[in-house]
């Protein structure tokens, strides 16, 4: 994305910064590289190459609804006609001109360096740039930011940063659009955002995000009942109609047929209700693929579908609430994932080329509900999800340094992979030199253990043959797994975990050790024994189960008076994030998913193909947020719609600085090794 | 601790056995519903298939100084998981065999399992068939799919114990495992101090089946 000819100085300015910022990874790099030869970071490149978009093949023109221009992955919906003094590089798109012609004028993009007054880089130098006269007004917000907790910034504040809006700004409203398309992004940003809007909302006190309903947004209106179930079709299909009625009301859906058309699984309706659909669907699909120009997506309405095809499988997400395609992608193939961790890839090949007719229902018998509740996670909103990133339990570095010797030391022979792992977010990892393990492969047995409950709610300890397709997808690995509950005090050894009676996911700890044997359950069983014995012995249980009691600490914990609501901070090397707690501000379900639609559309910007986006600033009617993205991190962080921009960029700053200092303790480096 | 063999004790006037005890059956009949009532006591409608297999201890009374501790395989019913099944009853001492008395195609599983089991397992297992969801033709007596007396007379014929069981309501599922313990050889081993562990004079982990590992388990 371009930023407009007025503020090529300003560009130019960021430039400058990125190059800076560059200078600084090679310390950066050095420092993971004489840590234990870390091989999470093979992860990294792997990574990028996802999120550069599908390295499959055939994907150069889409059947979808524009031109054929090469970055049509991302399905862009055609740009407005420009100037010509734009750059090369933007595709010159037709028509679409019509709908908003006097947007053209206006300026575009967000990058400006008087978004952020101060940078500072994760090796402790900074960059400061020359800002317009709000410098010192915002210097002076921040500081009675501080001291008085939750202030308003200054009506002068606002009246200074105005000009820079109107000049600079990139207004953004979350949009129900495919994905970043400029056009859209701009028309309710501007308008809502005009003068009068803004002297009214600065009679507000201070707004958090999202706390004003917006009424012209009715996208998630039906969110509360996007997890509902849907009987099943009745014998004499009397409820059909009905039953399809709220079939279309979700927002979301998920489908998985074989290439012969044979349903395999939807999120929601039965078998009865969505046959018709997955004929249609798979005729549609089979029609591309015969023309060998195989459908990539395309858009209805509101609605965009995006398809995915795995061997003998297609793969459909169907959203109405705005992800982009390679998110959906993203999410498609982590459906695949489990399919792949469930049979093996071998099996699924040999089941289909033995005959191509497979039901493969009965073989997947049984993992229904770990797909769903992958599904689930996506349309909920999973920054670990979007980021593709594992987060940590923040604990000290010596007491991580001591779990992890404690896991080493009770190590058998037979264990390849031990995990300690507490409500999703990992304490310590032991693993073998050679092997990394892969976040994918972590999302799915994270899934599996804290957001499906078959495995919790056995109450006993498990013993479980899965494929993690990133560690080899040829085989199973066997996997133990008994829970601990973090209000469990003191621990009677003899009483086995249960799990039964458990409060929440967020409180429980699991110890996972894997093995590539599947005779070894004892070893392991005795393993884990001796680990919980050891760990309660030297105090480290303790220390888990007070830092899980404790969850997140709040933006406000981190950063004193900070306007900030909510940030995501994930370290490129480390393929890992952290973020403060959901609560107060978005602890219920559709307030945290209109947060992360947020941060999937930041995400989406600057990530889209050939966008150099470093820093994205948006403001929309009921929030402002701030994407920043250098080598070694990505950020993205929102506050309330009257928070100044200076507070915004002043609290980012400080975020980084937070993260800088508590990195070995928000991260694990490296791990243990043996 | 490793899984143990069966073990009896004799101190003073208590004996105390342990026991390795499988489930099996087709999926979706209430096994882990049974063991579920069995070892916690509780019931739970919506329950999600087992992924693998679930391991859990429970220890019954059956006299005032007879102790039985059952190690119980919880296994899930899928067709995937049944290459794994041996590695579950090799060296199991009793074995739960149950089918869903209102699907009748549960029982024939039911039937090839317990041919398996005289076949594969440990001769001396003790088999019990349990027919599981009494609760659902106790108020719709038309669901019933399988009769109680051509399940019983297979019972007899192939030498198993015999139960309709309800998980929910709990009918007969303490009699199903008090009647395996009572059936269970408590006197096959010596007299030894419950408490003595590795120190008495048996070593107790020669059955377990993690020691087995090294010495090339059947390779299927």
């Amino acid at each position: 994305m371009g930023t407009s000819p007025d503020f090529s100085s300003a560009s130019t300015h960021f430039h400058d910064r990125v190059y800076a910022a560059d200078d600084t990874t090679p310390t950066v790099q050095a420092t993971s590289k004489n840590g234990t030869s870390d091989s999470m970071t093979g992860n990294r490149g792997k990574d990028a190459s996802k999120r550069a978009g599908d390295t499959r093949p055939a994907t150069s023109s889409s059947a979808g609804t524009t031109g054929d221009h090469d970055e049509e992955e991302e399905q862009r919906p055609p740009l407005p006609p420009r100037p010509s003094l734009l750059q090369a590089d933007l595709p010159s798109a037709p028509s679409a001109s019509t709908m908003r012609p006097a947007l053209q004028a206006k300026p575009t993009t967000a990058i400006s360096s008087v978004d952020i007054q101060t940078l500072s880089f994760p090796d402790g130098t900074r960059g400061t740039f020359s800002t317009p006269a709000s410098r010192t007004v915002s210097e002076a917000v921040s500081i009675s930011a501080i001291s008085g907790g939750q202030s308003t910034p200054s009506r002068k504040g606002r009246n200074g940063s105005d000009i820079d809006d109107a000049t600079s700004l990139m207004s953004y409203a979350p949009t129900l659009r495919a994905n970043g398309d400029l056009a859209s992004l701009l028309d309710e940003g501007l308008s809502s955002q005009s003068p009068a809007w803004k002297l009214l909302s600065t009679q507000a006190e201070t707004v958090n995000p999202f706390e004003k309903v917006d009424y012209e947004d009715l996208s998630l209106v039906d969110f509360d009942h996007e997890f509902d179930e849907i009987e099943a079709v009745d014998q004499k299909g009397g409820n059909e109609e009905e039953l399809l009625l709220q079939w279309k009301s979700k927002l979301k859906h998920y489908l998985i047929l074989s290439s012969a058309g044979k349903p395999i699984y939807s999120r929601h309706g039965d078998q009865n209700l969505i046959n018709g659909y997955i004929g249609i669907i798979q005729t549609i699909i089979s029609f591309f693929q015969g023309s060998k120009d195989p459908l990539m997506g395309f858009t209805a309405g509101k609605t965009r579908f995006v398809v995915s095809t795995d061997g003998p499988l297609y793969f459909v997400a169907i959203s109405r609430i705005g992800e982009s395609d390679a998110q959906l992608r993203s999410q498609l193939e982590a459906l695949y994932m489990q399919i792949l961790s469930t049979l093996t890839l071998p099996t699924l090949t040999h089941l289909f080329t033995n005959r191509p007719n497979t039901d493969l229902r009965r073989p997947l018998e049984g993992t229904e509900t770990l797909l769903s509740s992958l599904a689930d996670t996506f349309t909920k909103g999973s920054p670990s999800a979007l980021l593709s990133a594992l987060e940590c339990l923040k604990i000290r570095k010596s007491q991580r340094h001591v779990i992890n010797n404690t896991l080493l030391k009770a190590r058998t022979e037979k264990l390849l992979y031990g995990l300690i792992v507490a409500g999703g977010r990992l304490v310590s990892v032991v693993r073998p030199k050679r092997h990394s393990l892969h976040p994918s492969d972590l999302q799915l047995i994270f899934n599996m253990l804290f957001e499906a409950g078959s495995v919790k709610a056995g109450g006993g300890e498990n013993w479980i043959p899965v494929c993690l397709p990133g560690f080899n997808n040829r085989g199973y690995l066997y996997m133990y797994v008994s829970f601990l509950s973090a209000f469990d005090d003191g621990g009677d050894l003899d009483e086995r975990p249960s799990t039964a009676h458990s409060t929440s996911r967020e409180d429980e700890i699991a110890i996972l050790l894997i093995s590539a044997d599947k005779e070894s359950f004892f070893e392991l069983k005795q393993m884990r024994d001796d680990l919980v014995k050891q760990l309660e012995k030297n105090g480290s249980m303790e220390i888990i189960k007070t830092a899980v009691r404790q969850g997140r600490p709040s933006a406000t914990d981190i950063v004193p008076g900070t306007q900030l609501k909510h940030f995501l901070y994930k370290s490129r090397a480390n393929v890992q994030f952290t973020m403060p707690s959901f609560s107060p501000h978005f602890s219920n379900l559709l307030a945290r998913r209109r947060l992360m639609t947020l941060y999937h559309n930041l995400h989406a910007s600057t990530h889209a193909k050939h966008s150099h986006l470093k820093v994205l600033h948006c403001v929309s009617r009921d929030s402002i947020s701030l994407a920043w993205t250098t080598p070694v991190f990505e950020f993205y962080c929102v506050a309330g719609p009257n928070a100044s921009r200076a507070g915004l960029a002043q609290g980012a700053n400080k975020v980084i600085q937070w993260v800088k200092r508590e990195e070995e303790r928000v991260f694990i480096i490296g791990g243990a090794v043996f | 601790m490793a899984a143990r063999g069966p073990a009896g004790t004799r101190g003073g006037s208590t004996r105390f056995a342990q026991f390795k005890l499988v489930l099996l059956g087709e999926s979706a009949v209430g096994k882990s519903s049974l063991v579920l009532r069995f070892v916690k006591d509780q019931f739970d409608d919506f329950r999600e298939s087992t992924i693998g297999a679930a391991f859990l201890t429970q220890t019954i009374s059956l006299d005032d100084n007879t102790t039985v501790k059952f190690e119980i395989w919880d296994t899930a019913g899928q067709e995937r998981y049944k290459s794994l099944a041996p590695m579950y009853y090799r060296n199991a001492n009793c074995a739960v065999v149950v089918y869903d008395i209102t699907q009748a195609s549960s029982l024939d599983k039911a039937k090839q399992w317990v041919k398996e089991l005289q076949r594969q397992a440990n001769e001396n297992i003790i088999i019990a068939l349990a027919g599981n969801k009494l609760d659902l033709v106790a108020s719709h007596p038309d669901k019933r799919a399988i009769q109680t007396a051509d399940a019983e007379a297979y019972a007899r014929e192939a030498g198993l114990l015999f139960f309709e069981t309800s998980a929910k309501t709990s009918e007969n599922v303490r009699e199903l495992f008090t009647s395996i313990a009572k059936k269970l050889p408590l006197d096959q081993a010596g007299p030894r101090n419950p408490r003595a562990g590795g120190r008495g004079g048996v070593e107790l982990r020669s059955e377990a089946p993690g020691t087995n590992a090294n010495g090339g388990p059947c390779g299927c």
